[in-house]
């Protein structure tokens, strides 16, 4: 029987970071901080990173709390429920991305910094927008103690903060990840992109046979592990989105008249919004599932569990965003009804990483071609 | 007293063996899958003898009160039978009216002397219980009910219909909610909850063909029946309460009831299987891609439904809106059955339009079990009231 766990520690990292983006992220706030530079106020990066949040995956012998991918859920759920930008995801799967597949000195080097604030990214996406993390246009080619990269990233999230960015590309003509400094930059290689969803910084990544040191090429390429940790993650931001754009139907419903009834009492607007809050209720029953596969280490279903949650969360979500626009009326086709801001994050986070019919189609062979009696 | 591991795993070998061992072998001709759907006499005598064993050997009632015929243990070790029953695909125990409503909420709202009278009964399926809740006019609004109840003496004369009554030709006993006043501030005022005997003169349950074209329930005709007032449960006036608090073990959205396998459940590994075996356009069903991706989508929601359950357990994850889970169970799995009986019949090519035959697949149990399944859609409460249900009570949305 599958089951469902919940920690203390995630019950006590969901209270405060439930305060936290109530706190610094409602939706006004949203809404001004997509007219600035950065995703996130400093003083509100700071706050997250005092609480610990940027170390909570790190072990304890690199400065961080030692914890799991699963006690990173509920804040990214949270967050994402408060639609609240900041480089705390892509710094989190740079983090993944060294745990898994860098070598010692790396980490000695890195997760330390991570653990006590500097943010980071990870480079995966190619620019053809290519959701099999593998297939890779962007190479690299070790020569003694230097290796030249030619790369051209889409999706680089807060790439223009970002102290390190780990960037995949064919290293010597295999699957492989390559660590870039800020300052070995040159100019211009990132440019921000128009994403639709406003509240996200994201950059792309152009170099063309940048001469980094050899040794920050990484000597593993978990790309496995770092996809499940992106799935996950994004899927908890959906689960939260979710719950955020329902509030914002449920207020709409029972406050707007037409024809002298509040509108939720029409059953063409009732049934609906009763429809996406059991996709809600399913969304985070699968988010919640993968993240106890996490906790425990079981392997098997890991993989299963991340995809599934990432395919039912991003048509439910994308949905729900559909919805809030329309049952907003005329209203609901202006900038400022909050609808557009989660429809909006509802697309970014559907076209991120795959949507449900990539996922759906993964999920076959595993669900289908084996004897999967659990 | 708490329970230890080892005698949970002792309980669970146990059960399991005993299900294993006392399947009962097929009976030549086809079962019902729920107590909705049992049309003759020699499907229900099959099913009651089964539900008896069961109760005799000790799997049901198991968390009931000792005093009153259950066997007082935790609820942890019914479970645990429940799902041997499920496992080993026994036959589901035929008395759910009495099993999962009445006793249940007997227990938790009944007099001493309810208790003593009733419960063994509905255990041992020796008296077998029906609902009189729903009527003609009247289906999804329970509160508009409109059969009279006129107290005369020491009796109440009824007098009405009530429909969808399963079991109602088998049945002893029947929860019905009927008018006693006009006159109340509103129409759930006028209700009240009876515990009626079947056997009284006047009462006539009438077998109805349903769409499958096989019998299953009935409408019950009251004309000047007289039942004892004593029947009454609660007081007068006060039968939405009782009903409402019957609904919510109807529903699954309170606990207490005595366990046991209440319907053959359809999973979804059987339509993997039957995608396997069924061929369109010569090939396995399984190979063709858009029945692939539909097969995960379904796999993917009948998952999300037991993770729902899985979830309700964790109180620190309930949500903003608590109870919608619990309130939603007969929705998303009515639901989902209706839509896998859809699937696997399209699975079957030409064979699709088949009815039940040898030369059906499976010899037409996917196109039965599709009709059958709106019992779940429209019974309770119809999928589209449910949501009304769900969207005013859980969400707070206004009333139409």
């Amino acid at each position: 029987m599958a089951t469902i766990e919940f920690s203390e520690e995630q019950t006590m990292l969901m209270e405060t970071a439930v305060d936290f983006c109530r706190k610094h992220s409602p939706l006004d706030r949203v809404r001004t901080q997509i007219e600035q530079e950065a995703s996130v106020d400093p003083g509100v990066w700071q706050e997250m990173v005092d609480l610990g949040w940027l170390g909570i995956t790190i072990p304890e012998t690199y400065g961080g709390l030692g914890l799991s991918l699963a006690d990173v859920v509920p804040i990214a759920e949270s967050m994402g429920r408060h639609l609240m930008g900041s480089p705390f995801l892509p710094t989190t799967l740079a983090a993944q991305a060294l745990l898994t597949s860098g070598s010692e000195g790396q980490k000695e080097q890195w997760l330390p910094q991570i653990a006590a604030g500097m943010p980071a990214s990870i480079a995966l996406t190619e620019d053809d927008g290519n959701w099999n993390l593998a297939e890779l246009g962007s190479f690299a080619k070790v020569q003694g103690d230097t290796v030249r990269l030619t790369a051209k990233k889409g999706f680089v999230l807060d790439g223009s903060q970002a102290k390190v960015i780990v960037v995949s590309a064919n290293v010597d003509g295999k699957p492989g990840l390559v660590l870039i400094q800020a300052e070995q930059l040159p100019q211009g290689a990132l440019v921000r992109e128009t994403v639709i969803d406003e509240t996200r910084r994201s950059f792309t990544l152009e170099v063309d046979g940048l001469e980094l040191p050899a040794e920050q090429v990484f000597p593993d390429a978990d790309f496995a592990s770092i996809e499940q940790a992106a799935l996950l993650l994004l899927s908890a931001e959906m689960s939260g989105g979710l719950a955020g754009v329902l509030h914002v139907i449920i207020d709409y419903l029972t406050t707007r008249k037409q024809f002298d009834q509040y509108i939720g009492s029409y059953q063409s607007l009732k049934h609906p919004t009763v429809e996406i809050l059991l996709s809600m209720e399913a969304c985070r029953s699968h988010v919640y599932r993968a993240a106890t596969c996490i906790a425990q280490g079981n392997i098997a279903e890991i993989e299963e569990a991340v995809r599934m949650a990432k395919a039912q969360g991003s048509e439910a979500f994308a949905f729900a965003g559909d919805r809030a626009v329309q049952f907003h009326g005329g209203f609901g086709f202006t900038y400022d009804c909050d609808a557009q801001l989660f429809l909006r994050r509802a697309l970014w986070c559907q076209y991120q990483f795959g949507d449900a019919a990539y996922h759906r189609n993964l999920l076959a062979p595993l669900l289908l071609d084996e004897v999967a009696l659990k | 007293m708490t329970t230890t591991q080892a005698e949970i795993a002792e309980f669970e070998e146990q059960a399991d063996r005993w299900f294993a061992e006392n399947k009962p072998a097929n009976p030549g001709f086809i079962l019902p899958e729920t107590f909705m759907e049992v049309g003759t006499d020699q499907q229900f005598e099959f099913l009651r003898d089964w539900q008896q064993k069961v109760y005799e050997n000790g799997y049901v009632g198991m968390s009931w009160p000792k005093e009153y015929g259950g066997l007082g243990m935790d609820q942890v070790f019914q479970d645990i039978a429940t799902k041997a029953m499920a496992k080993h695909r026994v036959p589901f125990l035929p008395n759910t009216i009495g099993l999962n409503w009445a006793g249940p909420l007997i227990l938790a709202m009944g007099t001493e002397e309810e208790k003593q009278r009733y419960i063994k009964g509905i255990l041992s399926a020796e008296d077998i219980w029906c609902q009189g809740f729903s009527e003609p006019d009247h289906g999804s609004d329970l509160g508009s009910a409109q059969c009279k109840a006129v107290k005369d003496g020491d009796e109440y004369i009824i007098n009405g219909s009530k429909i969808w009554t399963s079991l109602g030709s088998y049945a002893k006993y029947m929860i019905l909610i009927a008018r006693t006043s006009t006159g109340g501030p509103n129409k759930y005022a006028g209700l009240s909850f009876f515990l009626a005997p079947m056997q009284s003169e006047g009462i006539e349950p009438r077998p109805i063909k349903k769409l499958t074209g096989e019998y299953g329930f009935c409408q019950t005709f009251f004309n000047d029946a007289r039942i004892p007032a004593s029947c009454m449960m609660g007081k007068e006036g006060e039968g939405w309460k009782v009903a409402m608090a019957t609904l919510m073990f109807e529903r699954g959205a309170a606990g207490g009831q005595a366990g046991g396998l209440a319907m053959m459940d359809l999973s979804i590994d059987d339509i993997v299987e039957l995608a396997r075996r069924a061929k369109r356009n010569g090939k396995p069903a399984i190979e063709d891609p858009h029945v692939r991706e539909q097969l995960v989508d379904l796999i993917t929601e009948a998952r999300g439904n037991s993770y729902m359950s899985a979830r309700a357990k964790v109180p620190a994850l309930a949500t903003d809106w608590p109870t919608a889970i619990s309130m939603s169970g007969k929705l998303r799995s009515s639901e989902l059955k209706r839509r896998m009986c859809q699937f696997a019949i399209s699975l079957q090519g030409a064979n699709g339009a088949r009815y039940v035959s040898p030369e059906a697949v499976d010899g037409g149990m996917w196109q039965r079990s599709y009709l059958n399944a709106f019992s779940g859609t429209i019974g309770g409460g119809t999928s589209q009231i449910q949501h009304n249900i769900i969207g005013e009570r859980v969400l707070g949305l206004p009333k139409g």
